[in-house]
């Protein structure tokens, strides 16, 4: 009988080789590499801080004045920027965002209206922030300056509103997709309970799908905000980069972003540069609390549903 | 009798702390078709996948007891020797889904690297086709992806990639239970036609089924290997009380 | 409540729901609509292949931005795709351990690092040690941030293979190296591209880990060791600039790259859709 074919192949590979281990060995380091890669850049913003950390200490937190010329280093005037600029823009887009979320989740949710709303939005973040800004600059700003006009208040155009608008935009998608996800798990014999007791869909909306769906929607809110709180260049390019506390809402201002764009290039001095450093470390710190809370908001609840 | 091509000694399988398969004794014989079965989770899925060591793949899996293919002890050497020797069907048929029907067959050999001349690769393809009864519905399309056919006919094809190899043993589990009727007895058919090449050991819940095509049926329960021997005799008049009271519907 | 004032408050709800949601987009097509309005005159072949003129001058295009762009994404790529793959697969075939889960989490954090803090590090790591800014040190910031979009995009395409498949390979003696790279990749290859591509898309529209790494330049520069421009350095660079010859520019250059960038995503959505490997 000849010999089967294959057998010869068969017979010759009938050792085994090493790549097995290798290739495991690879991944695993594949895997700790991120580990490290996170812990370094963590290390790198608090050791190159160091200098600015010990000879500020906690002034540097609630100092008023940004003045490097003569190395007074306060970040407060950053910290009140990005906490205006973040929160307003928040505020802003609540309504809209959730306007998004109720619309896709609950009326619209399949179809080409749907299909056409979510393409839309899924530009809207694609986006990139510098075209926002620049957009920003050149057609938000003087609609902003006009208003400030018939308002009274300095014409800047740039400041605080308008980044917080621009802003709003921009973080609309972010907050709108996990809305609606959540909206859309919400149990339909729950919402046919609440109609077969004769309540309109928008009282079933009101009282019931939005309470359900409430801790998902709060999650979205706070990725939302993370990200309004990290964004640098549109905000760079329209918030008028001013070093002083914001007075109004009109102010121009700076944000922690926004400072260490402008003004890390020129930056020159140890304790300068260091302090710029410590304002990206204190971003970082501030965007992962914010992050990681709101992580753990859509992990229960998506236990819970 | 011929010597057994699988011979299982005092063979206990577990999970863990968990013993699912307790001291079994199992001689297989060459070329027939063997038949395992028993109610869910007694262990008879646990045992074959002992044969070609996928038992293991489980964290926390382990195993005593020796396990002889046709005189060597499985567990002695490299596990994917062993898998070469000793092929798998599974319950839904899984061909891969990014390669043609062509190349599912041949898997068995380019995913481990072997090359073939273009010659032999059509003639093993061929082969197994035709031994797994498909080779004349499919030949006109061979280079086509093997997702698009029944779920007969990729069973079938499985049942192909699994021969390529030229295993010595063929380990069906359930190979029948995602099928329709006339799926199924085509590959009861095929079962008796192949054991003229290899050693068929089927896991079943189908007492039927077994009556049909098996030669030797071994029952097991619990864990535990409660009769074996030629079909004939323990359909009609098993040794066992268990075993009568499994066939009568007892219990399932 | 009177019921018609029930009904009404029903029907108004619904009518304002889809005018907030219809809103939101105004943005969206007044953007549009300013790049391509201001954008497409500048845009003709000369711009596309002239590098930057000084101010006054006419003529100047983007070229050597275009050219820094690709670089960069090149760069980039190469940074994240290998690593962000092999982290994947390894997060996709461990499902359940303490390092999995850190790393799952390190992942997540990663993603909500700040671009500008990217850059800082980029900076920290690779500029201040060449004592020069780079494209390197460019790509690197951008392949920073590709990382966790690919991890992720991996680890979810691969949990979706059925178990059977690996099974399967195994059943046939093939090694485990041999199984994931031959047959649980290929299988899992459109949702990974998908994720590549987006994140490509991403890191085309960044400036922030640029600001002070790759720098910008008026010159082509293919010399990766050196400073280079790239489209959204330009954007800024000029759009905040007091000439008006480089803001058209800057327009110009927004809409190639808005073009490039929501091409992308297109390319991305339609990849999905056509490598949907049936299991």
């Amino acid at each position: 009988m000849k010999v089967a074919s294959g057998e010869a192949a068969r017979a010759k590979h009938d050792r085994t080789g090493s790549g097995e281990n290798a290739f495991r060995g690879a991944l695993y380091v594949a895997a700790l590499s991120i580990l490290v890669l996170l812990a370094a850049i963590f290390l790198t913003l608090l050791v190159d801080s160091m200098p600015s950390i010990k000879a500020l200490g906690p002034g540097f937190l609630y100092g008023r004045t940004w003045d490097p010329v003569a190395g007074r280093y306060g970040a407060l005037p950053f910290l009140v920027g990005t906490i205006l600029t973040s929160f307003l823009a928040l505020a802003v887009s609540i309504p809209f965002s959730l306007a998004i979320s109720v619309f896709l989740g609950e009326y619209f949710r399949e179809g080409a209206l749907s299909s056409l709303l979510k393409s839309a939005i899924d530009l809207l973040a694609g986006i990139p922030s510098v075209i926002y800004g620049f957009w920003g600059l050149f057609v938000l700003v003087p609609v902003v300056r006009a208003i400030q006009i018939k308002l009274g208040v300095p014409p800047f155009g740039v400041g605080i509103f308008t980044s917080a608008v621009v802003l709003a935009v921009m973080i609309i998608p972010y907050s709108a997709a996990l809305g609606r996800e959540v909206i859309q798990l919400v149990p339909c014999d729950l919402k046919e309970a609440g109609l077969s007791l004769g309540a309109t869909r928008y009282e079933v909306t009101r009282r019931i799908v939005l309470p359900y769906a409430r801790s998902g929607i709060l999650a979205g809110m706070v990725l939302a905000l993370g990200r309004a709180i990290g964004e640098t260049m549109a905000v760079t390019m329209v918030i008028g980069n001013s070093n002083f506390i914001p007075r109004s809402i009109f102010s121009p201002a700076n944000t922690m972003a926004s400072v260490i764009a402008n003004e890390f290039v020129e930056a020159t001095g140890k304790t300068y540069v260091a302090s710029l450093i410590q304002v990206g470390l204190l971003l970082f710190v501030v965007t992962t609390i914010v992050n990681i809370v709101g992580r753990h908001v859509i992990k229960k609840v998506s236990v819970e549903i | 009798m011929e010597s057994p091509i699988l011979s299982v000694e005092d063979f206990s399988a577990y999970f863990a702390n968990h013993c699912v398969l307790r001291r079994v004794n199992l001689d297989v014989p060459r070329n027939k078709v063997t038949a395992i079965m028993g109610p869910s989770g007694c262990g008879k899925t646990t045992l074959i996948r002992c044969v070609n060591r996928m038992h293991e793949l489980v964290p926390g899996a382990r195993v005593s007891g020796r396990m002889l293919l046709g005189g060597e002890d499985i567990y002695a050497i490299n596990p994917i020797l062993v898998r070469r020797k000793v092929g798998m069907v599974f319950q839904r048929p899984n061909p891969f889904p990014t390669m043609s029907i062509y190349d599912n067959v041949i898997a068995g050999y380019n995913l481990n690297g072997m090359r073939l001349a273009k010659g032999e690769r059509d003639r093993i393809v061929e082969e197994s086709l035709a031994k797994a009864a498909l080779w004349d519905e499919v030949k006109d399309f061979v280079y086509r992806k093997g997702t698009f056919l029944s779920g007969g006919q990729q069973q079938r094809l499985c049942i192909a990639r699994a021969l390529s190899m030229k295993p010595e043993i063929l380990l069906l589990d359930e190979p029948t239970s995602a099928l329709d009727p006339k799926a199924t007895a085509h590959i009861e058919q095929l079962m008796s036609e192949l054991k003229e090449y290899v050693t068929i050991i089927l896991v079943t819940h189908n007492i039927a089924q077994a009556a049909r095509v098996a030669d030797m049926t071994a029952f097991i329960y619990l864990g535990e290997l409660v009769e074996f021997g030629p079909s004939q005799k323990l359909f009609t008049v098993p040794d066992d009380k268990r075993t009568e009271e499994y066939l009568t519907g007892k219990f399932g | 409540m009177n019921v018609t004032v029930r009904i009404v408050q029903d029907r108004l709800f619904k009518v304002g729901v889809a005018l907030l949601s219809f809103l939101a987009l105004l943005p969206l097509f007044l953007i549009l609509y300013y790049i391509t309005r201001n954008g497409i005159s500048s845009v003709n072949w000369r711009f596309l292949v002239n590098l930057p003129r000084p101010v006054g001058e006419s003529g100047g295009g983007i070229a050597n931005a275009v050219v820094g762009t690709a670089i960069l994404l090149v760069l980039s790529s190469v940074v994240a795709i290998p690593l962000g793959i092999a982290a994947g697969i390894f997060l996709a075939e461990h499902r359940h351990g303490r390092i999995t889960y850190m790393v799952r989490l390190a992942v997540e954090v990663l993603q909500g690092i700040p671009s500008i803090v990217i850059g800082i590090i980029a900076y920290a790591w690779i500029v201040l040690r060449m004592g020069k800014f780079s494209a390197l040190s460019g790509g690197v910031a951008l392949g920073i941030m590709m990382l966790p979009v690919v991890i992720r995009a991996t680890e979810e395409t691969l949990k979706m293979i059925p178990d059977s498949l690996r099974e399967a390979s195994l059943a046939l003696g093939v090694p485990y190296h041999r199984t994931i790279l031959r047959v649980i990749l290929p299988a899992g290859l459109g949702g990974i591209m998908t994720g590549v591509l987006v994140s490509v898309a991403r890191v085309a529209g960044e400036t922030a880990p640029l600001l002070f790494t790759a720098f910008g330049s008026p010159y082509m520069a293919l010399n990766i060791l050196k400073p280079v421009s790239s489209l959204p350095l330009m954007i800024f660079n000029y759009a905040t600039s007091p000439y008006p010859e480089w803001h058209s520019l800057a327009w110009g250059a927004s809409f190639v790259l808005a073009v490039f960038v929501l091409g992308l995503n297109l390319v991305a959505k339609v990849v999905t859709r056509k490598w949907k490997v049936q299991f």
